[in-house]
């Protein structure tokens, strides 16, 4: 029984943004299910146990729309993330405070894949939106009530659908900027149809962002999400379903978030399906940073990895809940979970929260944590051949983050992660 | 060229004395060779000369070449010219073999104000001297010492002091591990870079490295502190009598 005062800051959230207009019957069906189901589960609060790791106080706190009209943004500005891809051709899309700016995005013809507003989409009776749009993110409530998420469909009015029918050779670039205050709300569904593969990319602040991915069989869809500096609350969600034969591959890197949390949610539920989910960390000052992976396995013979190493810093706190669901017909699955930090300073933290749930009984799954210095040994190996300190432990901490950033498909994209890594231990020298 | 006067160290964590007032010089151009039993003190005195922190120095003193060793970090002994090369060499996944060599390289050369080497003039540099161990060139590509035999791990190190050329290499227990053939590899990896300029501190529990290694002079260490000092010959009587035996005499 969700408490008042929950209920009331649910009301709260919904209150403190603008109400859509203009939308197509059974869009305004599924946000009316979705602020009821909202207020039902309630906002969520320090006590629930989904949350019991990062006070989401800060995420909940009322805040204001942001202002829509932010005016003319000039395409080079920065704040976005536009540089957080060095080296990487991409198709840009480009979002203001929570809107769509066609001024700030790319108009070529991508060959194999439709683009679409979903504010256009949502105004009309369009198959595939009409298919996933809060279906996905409906479907991922199952064990555990996900209120960030259930706001997200009740209120989110700009981003964007992709129907993914071909192999996409550039990457598609959402760009995310906040002016002043204000919390955006973002909402993408994509749709990879068999055959197709796309590879999308995200950077920037957006308060709360989910994207609804649905990869048919034989499909492919991969992931990179990166985070840099960004100040206020963040969400950023993805629910995920996966087809027979089909892969999803997600990446984030977030360095110094005050307060992010980066949950990914996918089901693989054709046989022989693919999910990995990977991460690294970086942490500094008062840096609060969560990723929450929940891996269901629904059919035969999946195999999902889970990847995420931490670097922390002065009185930084990472958390990982990760979670490998395994549904009684899921026989054959292959689960793999490893969640590592290294901690630096002895005000830094890593909270750690591995889970399996199996009812299937022929099954491998596995997981690990580790939590500690950088190792003695290694160092004084590299100061002993004349490698300062500093340097030396540059060098381990990249050689742990790679670990993760391994998990990344293509070289120039982990090649730019690693860049990031380069600068982000350069600055604490 | 190096000078030890009475060391004594404890481990910081408990309060065992290891080194209980170690006397010994070395010179330049000579190959020194340090014999003792297991838990002498031999591989601690290693640790404590190359700069390695858990040991606390309660008395004496070690001077190379007019400097207090004692005093300097880990990285600036290997920048004057210390160099050792590890019984148990770290295995550190995800740093290139190649790359940790030439950032090595690099570091100590700018400690000492000298131009940084070029990556071809390093690229060539290092080939050579792979060649020269008969180390394919593979192993220079792969993580530091990862997944490499044991042979291979102490070729590796022979390879760092080679490119490094050191004024002081420390070497511990070289031989652990080691079969024959891979033993003439590294021993002969040590006997070219043999010079007049350099000097050498063999540590070792058998005499058989010394057959590849010829020592100009020998010291015994036994329960933390040198007890014995003489030419080659010693190390045999040490192989016919045992230190079971010298440490009766002594």
């Amino acid at each position: 029984m969700v408490s008042d005062a929950s209920r009331k800051a649910a009301e709260g959230l919904i209150a403190a943004l603008p109400q859509p207009a203009g939308e197509a019957g059974w869009v305004r069906d599924v946000r009316a299910a979705a602020r009821t189901r909202l207020f039902e589960a309630g906002a969520p609060h320090r006590r629930d146990e989904y949350w019991r790791f990062t006070d989401p106080a800060r995420l909940v706190a009322p805040q204001s729309a942001p202002v829509v009209d932010a005016g003319e943004v000039a395409a080079d500005h920065g704040g976005d993330g536009i540089d957080a891809f060095p080296g990487i051709d991409a198709h840009r899309i480009g979002f203001v405070n929570g809107v769509l700016r066609p001024d700030l995005s790319a108009h070529a013809r991508l060959d194999g894949v439709a683009i679409a507003s979903l504010a256009d989409v949502l105004t009309q009776d369009i198959t595939i939106a009409r298919e996933l749009f809060g279906k996905l993110e409906l479907a991922g409530q199952e064990k555990v009530l996900r209120p960030l998420a259930m706001l997200n469909t009740a209120a989110a009015r700009a981003g964007v659908v992709l129907q993914v029918t071909g192999t996409v050779a550039t990457p598609i670039h959402l760009g995310y900027r906040q002016i002043g205050e204000g919390a955006a709300v973002l909402r993408h569904v994509v749709r990879v149809e068999s055959g197709g593969d796309l590879t999308l990319i995200e950077s920037g602040h957006a308060a709360n962002s989910l994207i609804e991915v649905d990869v048919a069989p034989g499909g492919t869809f991969r992931h990179l999400r990166v985070s840099l500096g960004d100040k206020t609350p963040t969400v950023a969600q993805i629910f995920g379903r996966v087809g027979e034969g089909a892969t999803f591959k997600s990446f984030t890197l977030t360095a110094d978030g005050s307060l992010m949390r980066n949950e990914t949610v996918i089901d693989l539920v054709g046989d022989d399906a693919v999910g990995h989910v990977a991460g690294a960390v970086l942490g500094r000052g008062g840096d609060h940073i969560d990723n929450t992976v929940f891996v269901t396995h629904s059919a035969l013979r999946g195999e999902s990895r889970q990847v995420f190493k931490n670097v922390l810093t002065e009185t930084s706190t990472a958390v990982f809940q990760g979670k490998i669901f395994v549904r009684q017909p899921a026989q054959k699955t292959d689960g793999y979970q490893i969640s590592q930090s290294v901690v630096l300073d002895d005000g830094a933290e890593f909270l750690v929260k591995p889970e399996l749930e199996i009812y299937a009984d022929d099954v491998k799954c596995s997981h690990g944590s580790t939590t500690g210095a950088l190792d003695p040994d290694g160092l004084f190996y590299l100061m002993a051949r004349g490698i300062p300190r500093r340097l030396a432990e540059a060098m381990l901490i990249e050689a742990f983050a790679d670990e993760a950033i391994e998990e990344i498909d293509d070289p120039a994209m982990a090649d730019a992660m690693r860049g990031h890594v380069s600068a982000w231990m350069a600055e604490r020298a | 060229m190096l000078t030890i006067q009475n060391l004594q160290v404890k481990l910081e964590e408990e309060d065992k004395q290891i080194l209980k007032g170690v006397d010994l010089t070395v010179e330049t151009g000579k190959v020194h060779a340090i014999m003792g039993p297991n838990g002498s003190g031999k591989s601690t005195l290693s640790y404590v000369l190359a700069g390695r922190e858990g040991y606390d120095v309660t008395d004496g003193s070690a001077d190379f070449d007019g400097e207090d060793l004692l005093e300097m970090e880990a990285e600036e002994r290997a920048a004057a010219g210390v160099f050792l090369a590890f019984q148990y060499p770290v295995e550190i996944p995800g740093v290139n073999n190649m790359t940790f060599m030439r950032t090595a390289l690099n570091a100590q050369r700018k400690a000492r104000g000298e131009d940084e080497m070029s990556a071809p003039e390093f690229l060539k540099l290092v080939r050579a001297k792979a060649a020269e161990l008969e180390m394919p060139a593979e192993m220079l590509k792969r993580s530091l010492n990862v997944g490499f035999s044991g042979g291979e791990k102490k070729r590796n190190e022979i390879l760092q002091m080679s490119l490094l050329e050191p004024k002081l290499c420390i070497m511990d227990e070289t031989d652990s591990g080691l079969d024959v053939d891979a033993m003439k590899l590294v021993a002969e990896g040590v006997n070219r870079l043999r010079s007049p300029d350099r000097a050498f501190l063999v540590i070792t529990h058998y005499q058989r490295l010394l057959d590849h290694i010829q020592p100009d002079v020998v010291h015994i260490m036994s329960a933390g502190r040198i007890v014995e000092t003489g030419g080659p010959e010693l190390a045999l009587r040490v192989e016919r009598e045992g230190y079971a035996g010298l440490k009766a005499e002594a």
